[in-house]
């Protein structure tokens, strides 16, 4: 790239910052308050937190479709793991023991802490993609000390409880559509909906976030495929 | 007004570390810059009262994606180190 | 000037520093770098936008969680690729114009 393509760039950029940043301060006081909207019926919601009742019921289409995108990138990384057939990915030739103790220490801990920001999400601050987070950044943790076994190329259960979070928010989804309806929770099942999608959107999260990392083309030593 | 200043501080580190992670020439330091940057960006969601939004930045922005990336990073180097066959 | 006007230009800030970057690097995993760092500005935006006025505002937090997951997605298929383009070419550098262009 040139010089003056370059300065041009910077220049550009510089002049759409400034003028956002007048924009913003330009905007007049906003006249909707959702917060009071959303307060005001989330006796309706079966959860008490305001935010996981927007995430899984007021805007639960929004966290669908997150799931089929978080899968549609799974599935990208597992078609890209080249024409070889998985042989694993290789680990720390010399495992450390201090990092294995700990790292062995730790996976309870990991797991309970899990456990609690998904029960707590209902009440305050949680919800099952920080629970999945958590999980997942155990499973990559116990890959690094090398006390997990690289992932091969996934079995059936593996790839059934890789889609199941998705597959049990569409059946719940799907429920009212005999009444020609989508995606809506009578309101004295909601809790109970919504627990059990945020159990299985946990358990799909943690599998989908170690698997993208675990399944990460490694190197080939024939990479002329 | 404490609060203002801490504010005021907050952004110019996310703003140094945001700019320095894309220009550092060493691939390992910009990885670890980004690092910083996500977890200065947890510190500004719990100023914005958002704890849920800390949390997943904190657990997916600073963590796994810091792993893939420093993954990659030596990925890259035992590539380029490798004697040349 | 509320707190969260100042984070929002601090969003607007950081979103078009990485833009810019995402234009000048040539390197793929310093562009994915300043993907994310457009995406988090972005969110920052959004959030602080949202909250000018003061009370916390659960929708657009709803909404940032939801783009945190996605552009979590996005790095990791770009990484993928990046990697898939290493093992093939040997440099993380989209290939010029091949001579017999």
């Amino acid at each position: 790239m040139t010089a003056t393509a370059r300065a041009l760039v910077v220049a550009t950029s510089v002049a759409l910052g400034l003028a956002l940043c007048w924009a913003m301060l330009q905007l007049p006081a906003p006249s909707i308050d959702l917060r009071t909207h959303v307060e005001a019926r989330l006796d309706l919601a079966g959860v008490a937190h305001p935010v996981t009742a927007v995430l899984l019921n007021f805007r639960a289409y929004d966290t669908l479709l997150e799931i089929a995108v978080l899968q549609l990138a799974l599935f990208g990384v597992l078609s890209l793991c080249g024409a070889a057939p998985l042989a694993g990915r290789r680990v720390a030739a010399r495992p450390e023991p201090l990092l294995q103790s700990t790292a062995g220490a730790l996976a309870p801990l990991v797991v309970l802490v899990a456990v609690y920001l998904l029960w707590a999400g209902a009440r305050q601050a949680g919800g099952a993609f920080q629970a999945g987070a958590v999980l997942a950044s155990g499973a990559v943790l116990l890959f690094l000390a090398g006390l997990m076994p690289p992932w091969q190329d996934p079995g059936a259960p593996l790839r059934f409880a890789l889609v199941a979070g998705f597959l049990l928010f569409l059946l719940v989804a799907t429920l009212p559509l005999p009444r020609a309806q989508l995606l809506r929770y009578p309101p004295h099942a909601a809790t109970a909906l919504i627990t059990a999608i945020e159990a299985g959107l946990t358990g799909s999260v943690a599998l989908i976030l170690s698997g993208l990392f675990l399944w990460l083309p490694d190197e080939n030593e024939e990479a002329e495929q | 007004m404490s609060a203002t200043a801490f504010d005021l501080l907050l952004v110019l580190a996310l703003l140094w570390s945001g700019l320095r992670a894309m220009t550092v020439p060493d691939l390992f330091r910009a990885v670890v810059t980004f690092i910083v940057f996500g977890l200065l960006i947890a510190l500004a969601w719990a100023r914005l009262d958002a704890p849920d939004v800390a949390l997943a930045d904190a657990a997916v922005g600073a963590g796994l994606a810091g792993a893939l990336l420093l993954d990659t990073v030596g990925h890259l180097r035992a590539k380029q180190g490798r004697p040349p066959s | 000037m509320t707190p969260a006007s100042i984070y929002a230009l601090a969003g607007a800030a950081l979103f078009v520093a990485g833009a810019a970057g995402m234009v000048l690097q040539s390197h793929l995993l310093r562009k994915i770098l300043a993907f994310n760092i457009m995406g988090s500005g972005a969110f920052l935006a959004l959030v602080g936008l949202g909250q000018r006025a003061g009370p916390p505002d659960p929708v657009p937090q709803a909404m940032v969680l939801t783009g945190i997951v996605v552009a979590i997605s996005a790095t990791a298929l770009a990484l993928a690729l990046a990697r898939r383009l290493l093992n093939l070419t040997g440099h993380m550098r989209l290939p010029r114009k091949a001579a017999d262009d």
